[in-house]
């Protein structure tokens, strides 16, 4: 297939259908993933379906081409809004379904001190892709939210996320504060941000470390005992 | 919306086909450097970021450091956005290039390596900057600190970012292409902290200008060189 040919999404089968979904996630297309999205659906394919094999699959293509330094944050973040317009219209049905047990609530937040946030919403989208039922905190945690946050919503792991090199130590903080409380032997911590490596996270204690969004889904569907 | 989405692109496989981009390489070292009076033990190296090359050139001139006591060479200012390069290009040059100089200074700070630069700068017997960033040895870490704690959205700019912002930040982050992605790059910033190394009017022009486009308030603090003139001295005087 050629750059720039037009294909009309309606006229494809069902296989071509999604991986020209994927190829359209790739390139961060959101109309057209919405509209390869409605069209699966109307074709009678369940939603699960639709989220796993067109869009999760997508957006690890994605997350391997960040990893190889062949896609950059830009482009992600295209490919991410290409996917929250597919998800947008499966996230009701998905809330809705029997066919599908949530693998847990996930807490995640940037630590106290840090705004940044495109990694973690990444993260937070794969997340819910994979099954999860995502609680985002948002940035400039203090160890006290993120204590309030597993009180109530007493999650499956807890994820932290810092893309500065002075604020991530502070990870380690809200972790030896949640050994203190008794709270991590029962909790798997995951941590990730671009600064961060898998010596730091062995070294502040954290159950594991994700290097990319794409890797941080599959890891925490692990810890829950859900890997593929 | 259109049943008849067209592909504009390709997905993976064109992204691949396209891809080949040759690396920009730093600038060649020269093949012998004589020893003189100026370097007794031989010269010394900085190695630094091409974002401060200018500073450091200005500061030798500044402090009359003979060129033959100090060489300077620079690595791409591009990898002040993607700082997973910057340790193994950096491990590459000294690799090739440590052994003609006597000391090895970095004119980095660990600019987002997470100490994966301190581990390559302890096998090459080099050092850089103690500092997280260049903003923080430019402003000096009292300054820096107190910026930050005042303002946790603190967007900082150098005199080099300001003069390159289309390239490094508005084409870097791909918001030329795609200007909706402001509110996801810049939405939880406040300030643009204009830290400037000069007094220029037309930088401050261009810095405010800046601001006014990511929709951010413009804040403006003369910090000079900072700790890169003790640094950049210290190549000469140990």
């Amino acid at each position: 297939m050629s750059d720039g040919e037009d294909i009309i999404l309606r006229d494809l089968n069902d296989a071509d259908l999604v991986e020209q979904m994927k190829d359209d996630l790739y390139d961060g297309l959101a109309d057209e993933v919405h509209e390869g999205t409605t069209i699966l659906l109307e074709r009678g394919w369940d939603a699960n379906d639709v989220l796993s094999e067109a869009l999760v699959e997508g957006m690890r293509i994605v997350g391997i081409d960040f990893r190889d330094g062949i896609l950059f944050v830009p482009e992600v973040l295209q490919c991410a809004g290409a996917m929250k317009s597919g998800m947008e219209l499966l996230r009701p049905i998905l809330a809705n379904s029997d066919s599908k047990a949530s693998l847990g609530t996930y807490v995640i937040g940037t630590v106290k001190g840090d705004i940044h946030d495109i990694g973690k919403n990444l993260v937070g989208m794969m997340l819910e892709g994979a099954g999860f039922e995502v609680i985002d905190l948002g940035i400039n945690n203090p160890v006290d939210n993120y204590l309030a946050a597993i009180d109530k919503h007493n999650p499956a792991i807890l994820g932290m996320s810092a893309l500065l090199t002075t604020t991530m130590p502070y990870m380690g903080v809200v972790i030896e504060e949640l050994d203190k409380r008794g709270i991590l032997k029962n909790l798997p911590v995951m941590v990730g941000g671009a600064p961060l490596n898998q010596e730091f996270a062995d070294a502040i204690g954290a159950t594991s470390y994700g290097r990319d969004a794409a890797v941080s889904a599959e890891l925490a569907k692990a810890l829950v005992g859900k890997n593929r | 919306m259109s049943d008849t989405a067209a592909r504009r692109t390709g997905g993976r496989q064109a992204r691949l086909g396209r891809r080949a981009r040759p690396q920009e390489a730093a600038s060649p070292a020269p093949e012998s450097l004589v020893t003189t009076s100026a370097n007794p033990d031989g010269p010394v190296l900085v190695l630094a970021c091409g974002a401060i090359a200018n500073e450091i050139i200005a500061l030798r001139e500044q402090l009359g450091i003979a060129d033959d006591a100090m060489v300077l060479q620079c690595l791409p200012a591009e990898l002040h956005n993607r700082p997973g390069q910057i340790a193994p290009r950096v491990d590459a040059y000294l690799s090739e290039h440590r052994h003609k100089y006597s000391r090895v200074i970095l004119g980095y700070g660990d600019c987002g390596t997470g100490g994966a630069l301190d581990k390559v700068l302890e096998r090459h017997d080099a050092k850089r900057l103690p500092h997280a960033h260049c903003y923080e040895f430019f402003a000096t870490t009292p300054r820096f600190n107190e910026i930050s704690e005042a303002e946790i959205g603190s967007y900082f700019v150098t005199d080099f970012l300001v003069r390159h912002f289309d390239r490094l930040v508005w084409e870097g982050c791909g918001l030329d292409q795609r200007p909706e992605m402001l509110e996801t790059y810049f939405g939880n910033y406040r300030d643009l902290v204009y830290l400037a190394q000069t007094d220029s009017p037309d930088l401050q022009a261009k810095a405010q200008e800046a601001a006014e486009r990511l929709g951010l308030r413009y804040v403006y603090h003369k910090v000079g060189y900072g700790d890169l003139t003790q640094a950049i001295a210290g190549t000469v005087n140990v």
